[in-house]
């Protein structure tokens, strides 16, 4: 089942006037600022399917921006921002797809800095929830809605088992996993979804393990 | 877990409760949250909506310019007295129109089940709250009980205009209402559902084709003839008038409905009011060129 909550459906509070086209793109930012870390120079945002037909309309683009700079769905500055990303200095472009994706609100988010890119897709299902279909090429499913967990480590056996043990030692459930990988015995991914939020010491270990290349949190 | 309104509608009569309360318990046991912490944010959702209502109904424009003011002339056209349909009907199209006027000028809203379709109940709830004098915690309810029928579309259909079209929008958030209104006025969990249905049944085929891709035209208005659609859906049911085809297969039929729509009329401003050539000259207008779309 996509929905949940009875907050999926009654929520979210938000700037208008879509849900899909204004809450979901600024959850969409929103979760590719919280993945990048902090505050990148330049984005480049794609639009795809309706959302690239009608985004202007929408507010789209000011809320993908507004979520880049971790505002809310209802934060009032996501009317306004296209001026504050300019004033803090970052690029913003954005660009109108042809391509047919499986979803008709998609959008890609490519942002970056001096020290790194992100490069992440997500759609917007209706009612301001939102899905992570792609992270930095690997294809995942990330439903937005829980704490969850990235793991970049190598295809090497035992890594999943100790990313395992080390949330059991720390008491947290796993509510929905999936791992892919590029190539075998290459980069891979774990997408975790948590029950309850993951503190930094639980981060430090996990970053800790062997074949543990990088170690993300999404707070919900 | 509720997967249906036929299960829905099962588990409320074997226990004897409303369906509010089914759904506040579902979500208690998913999220692990007490029922006090729940309460507080449908409170908050709540508390939205009536400002929201109340922004709306002291005058908005958008920034397009394109909507705004109506929910102020039915109000005062209202209070002449001179109308034709009836006062509680009216009253709920004027604050259903007043929130989606405020969604327009990118105001704050609560989203019900989306933000093109959040004044459906919200303008019902706030026009039968003068009919029915409800408790705050009966209000919440109401939110609840919309809740629990919107999830089930949401879960077995489409409650997008870019997946289902705007049957998908307004039709579910108008069928959501009715159901809550018929709990709110003392309706069984049966009348619920059948109100649903009766309701979403009228919207079926309704296309989601927004004039500039803006949500104002004709969204605004259908959100207005939605609150209507659900307050007479709700009074027929509790005439005790049934639906000839059950709740969950008026729900699947909005669902193929919507898998057939071409995608020209799904929330593209392709097709529909967008392609006449008044939509399209708004639109010119509106981003200064034409934006180019094929019909």
């Amino acid at each position: 089942m996509k929905y949940k909550s009875v907050f999926d459906i009654i929520g979210p509070i938000m700037i208008g006037p879509s849900s899909s086209h204004t809450a979901g793109a600024a959850r969409i930012g929103r979760v590719a600022r919280s993945l990048f870390g902090r505050q990148p120079k330049w984005a480049n945002i794609s639009f795809y399917g309706s959302f690239a037909k009608t985004y202007k309309g929408h507010g789209t683009d000011v809320a993908v921006v507004g979520g880049l700079l971790d505002f809310d769905t209802y934060d009032e500055r996501i009317k306004t921002s296209l001026q504050i990303a300019d004033s803090l200095g970052v690029a913003i472009s954005f660009h109108e797809e042809d391509a047919i994706t499986d979803h008709p609100n998609t959008a890609k988010v490519v942002i970056g800095d001096d020290d790194g890119e992100l490069e992440l897709v997500g759609i917007s299902i209706g009612g301001g929830k939102i899905e992570i279909t792609e992270l930095n090429g690997f294809v995942l499913k990330l439903s937005g809605n829980h704490p969850a967990l990235l793991v970049v480590h190598d295809d090497r056996y035992g890594a999943i088992a100790g990313v395992a043990n080390v949330l059991a030692k720390f008491a947290i459930n796993i509510g929905h996993m999936e791992v892919s990988r590029k190539e075998k015995g290459q980069k891979a991914l774990m997408t975790i979804e948590v029950d309850q939020n993951i503190d930094d010491a639980v981060i430090q270990e996990l970053t800790a393990l062997p074949n543990i290349t990088q170690v993300t949190k999404i707070v919900d | 877990m509720f997967r249906n309104v036929a299960e829905l509608i099962e588990i409320a009569q074997s226990s004897n409760k409303k369906i509010s309360e089914i759904m506040i318990e579902q979500e208690m046991e998913f999220t692990g949250r007490t029922r006090e912490e729940i309460f507080e944010q449908m409170d908050k959702n709540l508390t939205i909506m009536e400002q929201a209502v109340e922004r709306g109904l002291e005058g908005v424009r958008s920034v397009s310019g394109l909507t705004g003011g109506d929910a102020v002339l039915l109000q005062k056209y209202i209070e002449k007295g001179n109308f034709l349909t009836g006062k509680n009907i009216l009253d709920a199209v004027s604050k259903a129109v007043a929130t989606n006027e405020v969604n327009a000028a990118m105001g704050t809203i609560c989203a019900t089940p989306t933000a093109g379709s959040a004044g459906v109940v919200p303008g019902t709830l706030f026009a039968v709250k003068n009919v029915l004098n409800p408790t705050r915690e009966e209000m919440i309810n109401f939110l609840f009980t919309s809740g629990a029928f919107g999830f089930v579309v949401a879960n077995n259909a489409s409650i997008s205009g870019a997946a289902g079209g705007c049957q998908a929008e307004v039709g579910s958030a108008s069928g959501m209402a009715a159901a809550a209104i018929v709990e709110m006025a003392g309706g069984t969990p049966d009348q619920c559902a059948q109100a649903m249905a009766i309701t979403l049944k009228n919207m079926l085929g309704l296309v989601c084709d927004p004039v500039a891709g803006l949500v104002e035209v004709p969204c605004v208005k259908r959100n207005a003839m939605g609150a209507a659609n659900a307050m007479v859906a709700a009074d027929m049911a509790l005439a005790g008038i049934t639906s000839t085809i059950p709740c969950d297969e008026v729900i699947d039929a909005m669902y193929k409905i919507g898998q057939t729509m071409p995608t020209a009329l799904k929330e593209t401003a392709q097709g529909g009011l967008a392609a006449t050539p008044t939509g399209r000259e708004l639109e010119a207008k509106i981003f200064g060129v034409p934006l180019q779309k094929g019909d």
